[in-house]
């Protein structure tokens, strides 16, 4: 319930302090990451060994490939790539 | 004063692809999820980074899945709790931690919930009235630093929150009229 006084309103705002300018930027650049994602799957259908290597070991093969692995990028390609396991 | 574009129509667009409504519908829910990870979960914000970038990744790439458009804010809650809870657990495993009982951070997501409530009002408001009541209760600045910034004499402070207050009050009640006119 929402109060009614000035006091009440004041103390809920004070309550959602802005989050660290950073951290909300990075999460606003996610789709320009996706874009990696889309990248790293699209060669995975079209390049068998690329793919082989991907489900022989998935965080040494994008670090070779010069991609980060993620936990978010592990976790998305798992999802879009289910061969991987 | 800014058109209000509803929680829903923002997930549609977020949907259809525009990268704009992403944008705002990480910076309308970012203190949200921040503040269950921090206050609801005491997580230390090492930890609260984490849970934020990986609750926001999750939501980008399960936006589809969402059934009702006008539920993102409890699917975000809930995927903010789980990572949260996902996170105090693998903590604990390798040293006990402190993790606050269920009952007290679902007290606390209550009190949140209505925290947003009321910040969503501010959407409503002047910019200069929104301004205002954000640096001093969200951002705990000081009424020097506030006129400072906003170039108004450090004296005219607290009566401009006074009435920027008794603005938002009647915004949230005209909201709450017309959604129980009863």
């Amino acid at each position: 319930m929402v109060p009614h006084d000035a006091e009440g309103l004041g103390e809920l705002l004070s309550l959602l302090p802005p989050a660290p300018p950073g951290w909300v930027q990075a999460a606003q650049e996610l789709p320009a990451a996706r874009l990696g994602l889309d990248e790293i799957v699209e060669r995975a259908r079209a390049d068998a060994a690329f793919r082989a290597s991907l489900v022989a070991g998935l965080e040494d093969a994008l670090a070779a490939a010069g991609y980060e692995p993620s936990a978010e990028l592990l976790d998305a390609l798992r999802t879009r790539l289910p061969e991987l396991g | 004063m800014t058109i209000e574009v509803s929680d829903a129509q923002l997930v549609g667009r977020c949907r259809a692809g525009e990268p704009a409504a992403w944008n705002e519908l990480v910076q309308r829910f970012s203190r949200y999820v921040y503040a269950i990870a921090v206050r609801a979960y005491r997580l230390p914000e090492h930890d609260a980074e984490d849970v934020f970038q990986e609750v926001f990744a999750r939501a980008y790439q399960r936006l589809g899945s969402l059934r009702d458009d006008r539920a993102i804010r409890p699917w975000l809650a809930q995927l903010t709790r789980n990572a949260c809870v996902d996170r105090l657990r693998s903590a604990a495993r390798e040293q006990p931690s402190d993790e606050p009982p269920a009952e007290e951070a679902d007290a606390v997501l209550e009190q949140l919930d209505e925290a947003l409530d009321v910040h969503e009002g501010l959407r409503g408001l002047s910019d200069d009235c929104r301004e205002i009541l954000d640096r001093f209760f969200a951002r705990d600045e000081s009424y020097r630093t506030i006129g400072d910034a906003l170039d108004l004499p450090a004296g005219t402070i607290a009566s401009r929150i006074s009435r920027c207050l008794d603005k938002l009050r009647e915004r949230l009640e005209g909201r709450r009229m017309a959604s129980d006119p009863s």
